[in-house]
């Protein structure tokens, strides 16, 4: 038995393969045929290569619930994602907009606050946002830059159009698994690299350390870089670990830190030794117990303070989370209009506001065909998808709605794209949607494509691994010139 | 380098050490105890001796028959000092400085790890035991060659090849000791008289190939196997790279390299004294056990000092077994 296209039908949802039932999109074509010669036995061992590939390299995630057995495999679908360059051109662009004046917008909010007086975006916003720092408030980074890591989620509606779903800045994850799964991808297909001219992504490690050692309060040659993780049994070790080693910096914990003399140094063999560049993996509540959480123990006492006097960079800012606020993602367009003086390039996907009346009341009468999001949560979490939720959570959330509007926002339900997925009897389509990364510093940098996440289960629209979605290999694929 | 990742280091360099080593002893003894007289006293607890876990044995079984002693050394994970847990312990401290050893190394690590979890407890069958541990033996030998071929010979290195020398040193120490108290007279009292000689002649055979030393102890000394000679040969020879002396000279070596080593080199010197000035004949007259305790505690103490000078004061998370 072989992959038949012809029984393959992605229903009213944008296909990224194939276009109807039996026809490919023009940049799939090669892939589809390809995949349609291949007996369905040849395909499950490359999908079992696939696995063992994954196990061997120790390619991981943690889930906290299972005890014991700490680290998972990272689930991965070994038919690749095809996007051509020209399409992504356009949306590469759009997103080196987009992070330049998110940038803007905080350095603004922590400094001269002119947006806020301007009125495009609320004082009242701000002053009631979570994420808020009002221990940054008159800090310059270098380059006016905060957000220096950004992950901002991508979908594509019915017409194949991307939207921006949201930006992460706080301590986006991903990028290791989109790294190891082009690895992945040349191990189990080879033969298909002979066929497309697929722009590399390996650049991405050079170019965050680049991008860090940019951001360096002394001015050395070689500054000391170091990424700071929770430890191991944070759900994405594996990443933390994995950058450090592409970047040849260390991997600290928060223990391997102290601050003499408002610096930074780690305990090494050799004594003491001074940090310039902190590429932090721990949110911000966690980065100093005398500033924020007393008892948290994954930080450093001190930071903050070193941090405030000049004498070390971190990575993303503490207080970047202020633009990484599902009601603030609503102003980016206003944003890069005030900033920018430019047309936004991307569109963000149509949201109603709780904290406007009308626009609250609205989705308190449609809770049944929006999904509800929670300004500051991530990973999925506290989510309500309104058409199918039962009467008794529709109105637990209206319930939460009305006792706190600022923290609340909803879309309609926008259907993701589909890509075919490679399941026991066949391909078959999911849902899947797209993180692409976004390095700014001294200069902008966006990687050709993103990690793909999938929506394993059929009709499901969670992609996030840690609720059992999967990933792709992601192809920005040059059309061949006639 | 961060004191915590030296220590993770080291320890992984402990653990692969003492899993391969435990793997050769228990390739040996299934090998010698078939050739045993019947009525001799040596028997599987002899293995649960030199491993110093005679407690938690007890705990959990109710007899040192082979079974219960291989799955204990073998696969049982609630014995830290089994194969499995040693593996077990060495891939997580892989796992938590991949940042620092080369990739290939650990995706052999955890190759390593993921075979012997799937295959140990069939070891607990004579039949397929000898291949399943010498697959085990060679894959942490091609482990430390990865290392010294694509693992710059920097302080990280070093502290694998510290970490490596001290789990020898002491498990050489641990084995002689087995063989000279095998040898007392109360337990060879079941053998009769016409078969001690070839007794004691297999005992210390087993001593030697249990260290992969027997081929190279032909070669240097001349005379037939006798416990004068293994012994002088596994606590002194200076080329052999399981003598203690051996051991301890490359620990020295390598402590040579890091910085603030005195401390910790003044307690090399102490264990390399007892060990090159030891009166062996008279030691083995006298009995060794006195002399092996003392040298173990001795080693215990550069260990300390390893500690204290390179890993504190950051306080590691996790537990881990000397």
């Amino acid at each position: 038995m072989r992959i038949d296209w012809k029984t393959y039908d992605p229903g009213a949802f944008y296909d990224e393969l194939i276009r109807s039932p039996g026809h490919a999109r023009k940049s799939g074509r090669i892939l589809a045929r390809y995949l349609a010669s291949l007996k369905n036995e040849e395909l499950q061992q490359r999908k079992t290569a696939a696995e063992l590939a994954i196990k061997a390299m120790g390619i991981s995630f943690t889930v906290y619930s299972e005890a014991g057995n700490i680290d998972r495999e990272w689930p991965f679908d070994i038919i690749p994602r095809i996007i051509t360059e020209t399409q992504w051109r356009s949306t590469s662009k759009g997103l080196e907009q987009r992070l330049r004046a998110l940038n803007c917008f905080i350095h603004d909010v922590y400094n001269d606050q002119k947006i806020l007086k301007d009125k495009v975006v609320p004082a009242e916003l701000i002053a009631k946002s979570a994420n808020f720092r009002n221990e940054c408030v008159g800090m310059k980074p270098r380059f006016d830059v905060w957000a220096h890591i950004c992950g901002t989620d991508l979908i594509r509606d019915t017409n194949g159009q991307f939207y921006v779903l949201e930006d992460n800045l706080r301590v986006p994850s991903g990028v290791s698994y989109m790294l190891e799964n082009r690895k992945v991808t040349k191990r189990v297909f080879p033969e298909l690299f002979e066929n497309y001219n697929i722009l590399p992504i390996t650049e991405y490690t050079t170019q965050l350390f680049d991008m860090l050692a940019a951001i360096s309060p002394r001015p050395l040659d070689y500054p000391e870089v170091v990424v700071l993780t929770p430890g191991i049994y944070n759900s994405a070790y594996f990443e933390h670990s994995f950058l450090a080693q592409r970047m040849g910096a260390e991997l600290v914990e928060g223990g391997d830190l102290v601050v003499e003399d408002d610096c930074v140094y780690m305990r090494t063999i050799n004594g003491l030794s001074r940090v310039d560049v902190i590429y932090r993996r721990i949110d911000d509540m966690f980065l100093d117990p005398q500033v924020f959480h007393p008892d948290s123990v994954l930080g450093v006492p001190g930071l903050m303070r070193a941090w405030l006097k000049g004498n070390v960079a971190l990575a993303n800012a503490p207080g970047a989370g202020v633009a990484d606020d599902k009601v603030i993602y609503t102003y980016v367009p206003a944003m890069i209009k005030y900033y920018l003086g430019e047309e936004p390039i991307l569109e963000n996907v149509p949201s109603y506001l709780c904290i406007d009346e009308k626009q609250c009341k609205y989705v308190l009468e449609n809770l049944d065909k929006l999904v509800v999001k929670p300004a500051n949560e991530s990973g999925g979490y506290g989510m309500l998808m309104g058409p199918q939720a039962s009467k008794k959570e529709r109105e637990e959330f209206a319930r939460r709605i009305k006792a706190n509007p600022r923290n609340y926002m909803a879309q309609p339900l926008i259907s993701l794209s589909t890509a075919p997925v490679l399941g026991e009897r066949g391909a078959e389509p999911r849902h899947i949607d797209l993180r692409p990364f976004i390095l700014q510093g001294r200069d902008i940098y966006v990687t050709p494509g993103g990690l793909t996440r999938v929506a394993m289960v059929k009709g499901s629209y969670v992609v996030n691994s840690s609720q059992g979605g999967g990933s792709k290999d992601t192809w920005i694929v040059t059309e061949e010139e006639r | 380098m961060l004191s915590r990742v030296a220590e993770r280091i080291y320890w992984l360099g402990r653990y692969l050490e003492r899993a391969e080593n435990t793997a050769r002893l228990l390739n040996v003894y299934s090998t010698l105890l078939l050739d045993l007289p019947r009525g001799a006293k040596i028997g599987w607890h002899t293995l649960v001796d030199i491993t110093g876990s005679h407690a938690e044995f007890a705990d959990k079984y109710q007899a040192p028959d082979e079974r219960s002693v291989i799955r204990f050394l073998l696969s049982d994970t609630s014995n830290y000092s089994s194969i499995l847990s040693s593996l077990s312990m060495a891939r997580e401290n892989a796992r938590t400085t991949r940042e620092i050893i080369p990739s290939e190394a650990w995706e052999q690590i955890n190759n390593l790890y993921l075979f012997a979890k799937e295959n140990a407890s069939k070891g607990v069958a004579r039949g397929p035991r000898h291949h399943l541990l010498n697959q085990i033996i060679a894959h942490c030998q091609q482990i430390a060659g990865l290392f010294a071929g694509t693992m710059s010979h920097n302080s990280g290195y070093n502290f694998i090849r510290i970490a490596r020398s001290l789990e020898r040193a002491d498990m050489t120490t641990r084995i002689v000791d087995v063989g000279s108290v095998t040898l007392l007279p109360g337990l060879t009292q079941g053998v009769k008289s016409e078969q001690i000689e070839p007794f004691e002649n297999m005992i210390w055979m087993a001593v030697l190939n249990s260290l992969s030393a027997y081929q190279m102890y032909r070669q240097h000394v001349l005379d037939r196997v006798n416990g004068e000679d293994v012994v002088t040969f596994l606590l002194q020879d200076r080329q052999f790279p399981r003598s203690v002396v051996h051991s301890l000279a490359k620990l020295e070596s390598c402590l040579q390299a890091l910085p603030n080593n005195g401390a910790a080199l003044v307690e090399v010197a102490r264990v390399q004294a007892m060990a090159n000035d030891a009166d062996i004949p008279l030691l083995l007259q006298q009995g060794l056990l006195a002399y092996i305790d003392a040298l173990q505690i001795q080693i215990a103490e550069v260990h300390a000092r390893i500690t204290q000078t390179w890993f504190l004061p950051v306080v590691s998370g996790q537990q881990q077994s000397a």
